[in-house]
């Protein structure tokens, strides 16, 4: 069993929810996404998040935008993101990674080799943002002979053709978007996600998890009413900017200060 | 042999290139604008208005005019300028925006927007969202508004909003990011005009058949001027609309010679350039795979040209197709040599041509002197270089 799947058995076995943080590898600190990713397991994160730097990412809000452009400045690659991966993996070897990025820069080092090279390092699945399932599947095969899920997200506007078709591809877990907008935005609609969240359990068996505009301990403990995780990215990256030449030590008690308090709610 | 009709398939795949990248959110408004597309446009009320629109609202046919100095100083063949300059605003972007516009109408959409780099496309967006009485909203990179203050001026004047766009680069890469963020918002009210051969499908195909008026024109103007088909076509690439409008009705006349020009910058060695094809590789951007810029870890590169319209690090997909099957030549000039044809037009036809034009002027005369003097080169000259006389005068030391 993968460690998705087994981190989801298991939460639903004690009846809880999984918290999704999202970070953007090489934001703030060009060195310190290893020791942020261990702070937020502490904190309570049961997935982790972990975002590619890409020059152009075009479905990312002003703040999941500052912190590709600062990893970029940090000089992060996506083969630094992956080696970051395999260092925390000396320590944690329960807690599943996803990736959340952009098609070019994987598909510039090719999908075999990524796969390979994700795998090794101890990756569980991919969001590719810019891949629609029509586009997925040599990416998809080269992912699943690794072991690899690829998790599609799923919005407001996908037709319920569209969405019998990604759940035919897809493993891991779905990602519900809960607006039409960039990520970050505050337009969280918690009954219309609620009753989308319920139409997809009609369609698919796999776990559902809802990001996009959950800010706080209210709109995460609304969202864990309905589905299996809450994926929380922006605002704890504006967390993270708000500090001024943060050191190391100062990122991990802010981030693990604003997840603890997530996680306790839901 | 290659039916070039067959392109692209249902998924707007060229070969390998093209596609649909984009988030979730737009793959269903994508769905509808390709069905709108695909029932509009054998519709004949719809092409009706189209031609109607070009005739009297863009002035078309624009004229095919045989450059007479500039033939005899090359000595070589006949050089005949396809006059896109002399389209209302200034560019043959405004055949693909009314175009687009219709298409917005017939959808039912309320607001439209645009990017640009130039303003060029901004402008001809600006100015249909005028004449249908729609809010207009252009993004265009805060490196760009500097560098072409008239036309920000003009798309204000016909009423549109300027976003100025401080992410990445801040350029016309980052105005479509920035684009692309808008709609994915405002799907259910706006239709966005993309203003090149370029984006997810089924925009690459549709801003092609819009601009292919100009290369309809051309064949049959060329008819009856010289009773023959031209022995070569050059026009400038940036995203590469000019180039597919002129080139496309012509894919299948196997004795023309096609030429796409790209912008060599400072040099392709420099690294300072804006040339995907000639020196990019295969990659994914703004919602379709074809030649890109980028570094050794997929990071985008930002591109360079003194034209801000060609400044662009990647190209329409099917231009990357007819690049890998040979059909069409793709080729570099640099900001210098387009300077030098850009002052030569001025002096010997009395046209001053857009920078992005230029560059394939300078192509083509180089192109013309190896040819015979019975031979036939036509030049797409895109836009007129009202727009960059700030850039000439700078370069010349004055401040106008």
């Amino acid at each position: 069993m993968t460690r998705l799947a087994k981190t989801f058995e298991s939460l639903k076995s004690q009846n809880k929810k999984a918290l999704i943080p999202y970070i953007t590898a090489g934001d703030p600190l060009a060195d310190g996404t290893v020791a942020i990713m261990h702070s937020l397991v502490k904190a309570g994160a049961s997935i982790l998040e972990l975002g590619v730097p890409f020059s152009d990412p075009a479905a990312e809000g002003p703040v999941i935008q500052a912190a590709h452009e600062r990893a970029l400045a940090n000089g992060v690659t996506l083969k630094k993101v992956l080696a970051d991966v395999a260092t925390f993996r000396q320590q944690d070897q329960d807690t599943p990674i996803v990736l959340m990025g952009y098609l070019n820069p994987i598909e510039h080092m090719g999908y075999a080799a990524f796969a390979k090279a994700a795998a090794q390092a101890g990756v569980d699945g991919c969001i590719i943002v810019d891949l629609p399932y029509e586009e997925s599947r040599d990416l998809c095969d080269e992912l699943r002979t690794n072991a690899i899920d690829l998790i599609f997200l799923i919005a407001p506007t996908s037709s319920d053709e569209r969405i019998k078709h990604m759940c035919e591809a897809a493993s891991g877990f779905l990602y519900y978007v809960s607006f039409k907008g960039v990520t970050g935005a505050g337009r969280l609609d918690v009954s219309a996600a609620k009753q989308r969240v319920e139409h997809l359990r009609e369609l698919s068996g796999l776990p559902i998890a809802v990001g996009f505009g959950i800010r706080d301990p209210a709109s995460a403990a609304a969202v864990a009413q309905f589905a299996d995780a809450v994926v929380v990215g922006s605002a704890l990256i504006a967390k993270l900017a708000e500090l001024s030449n943060p050191t190391t030590e100062q990122c991990n008690q802010t981030a693990m200060a604003f997840i603890t308090s997530l996680s306790a709610v839901i | 042999m290659t039916n070039y009709n067959d392109y692209p398939d249902q998924l707007g795949h060229f070969g390998p290139y093209g596609g649909s990248f984009v988030a979730e959110t737009l793959m269903e408004p994508l769905a509808e604008l390709r069905a709108a597309y695909t029932k509009y446009k054998d519709d004949a009320d719809f092409k009706a208005e189209f031609v109607a629109d070009l005739k009297d609202y863009v002035g078309r046919p624009s004229p095919l005019y045989f450059a007479k100095r500039l033939t005899e100083n090359y000595q070589g063949a006949q050089i005949y300028l396809k006059r896109e300059d002399l389209n209302h605003t200034g560019a043959h972007k405004i055949n693909n925006t009314i175009g687009q516009a219709l298409l917005a109408k017939r959808m039912g959409k309320t607001r439209i927007i645009a990017e640009t780099g130039a303003g060029q496309h901004g402008v001809a967006t600006a100015t249909i969202a005028a004449r249908l009485g729609m809010p207009c909203v252009v993004y265009m990179g805060a490196e760009d508004i500097k560098r072409q203050a008239a036309n920000v001026y003009r798309m204000k004047l016909l009423g549109a909003e300027v976003v100025s766009v401080r992410s990445g680069s801040r350029t016309l890469k980052d105005a479509v990011n920035e684009a692309l963020r808008d709609w994915v918002t405002n799907v259910d009210d706006t239709f966005y005009i993309l203003g090149s051969v370029t984006g997810p499908h089924p925009y690459p195909q549709m801003v092609r058949d819009f601009q292919t008026v100009i290369g309809q024109e051309a064949k049959q103007q060329m008819q009856t001027v010289n009773g023959k088909l031209p022995d070569a076509l050059v026009a400038c690439m940036g995203g590469g609309s000019n180039a597919m409008g002129l080139f496309y009705p012509f894919l299948d006349d196997a004795s023309v010679k096609m030429y796409g020009v790209e912008a060599a910058g400072e040099g392709i060695e420099t690294g300072k350039h804006a040339a995907a094809l000639t020196a990019g590789q295969r990659g994914v951007l703004h919602g379709n795979r074809s030649y890109i810029l980028m570094d050794d870890d997929g990071q985008i590169i930002e591109a360079h040209s003194i034209s801000a319209g060609l400044d662009y690090p990647a190209v329409g997909p099917e231009h990357a197709w007819l690049k890998d099957s040979g059909r069409v030549e793709y080729v570099a000039v640099t900001d210098q040599q387009a300077l030098a044809s850009f002052r030569e037009l001025c002096l010997m036809e009395g046209i001053i041509p857009a920078l992005e034009s230029s560059h394939a002027l300078a192509y083509a005369t180089g192109l013309a002197s190896e040819m015979e003097k019975e031979q036939t080169v036509v030049v797409n000259l895109s836009g007129r270089g009202d727009k960059d006389i700030h850039t000439i005068a700078s370069i010349d030391g004055i401040n106008l």
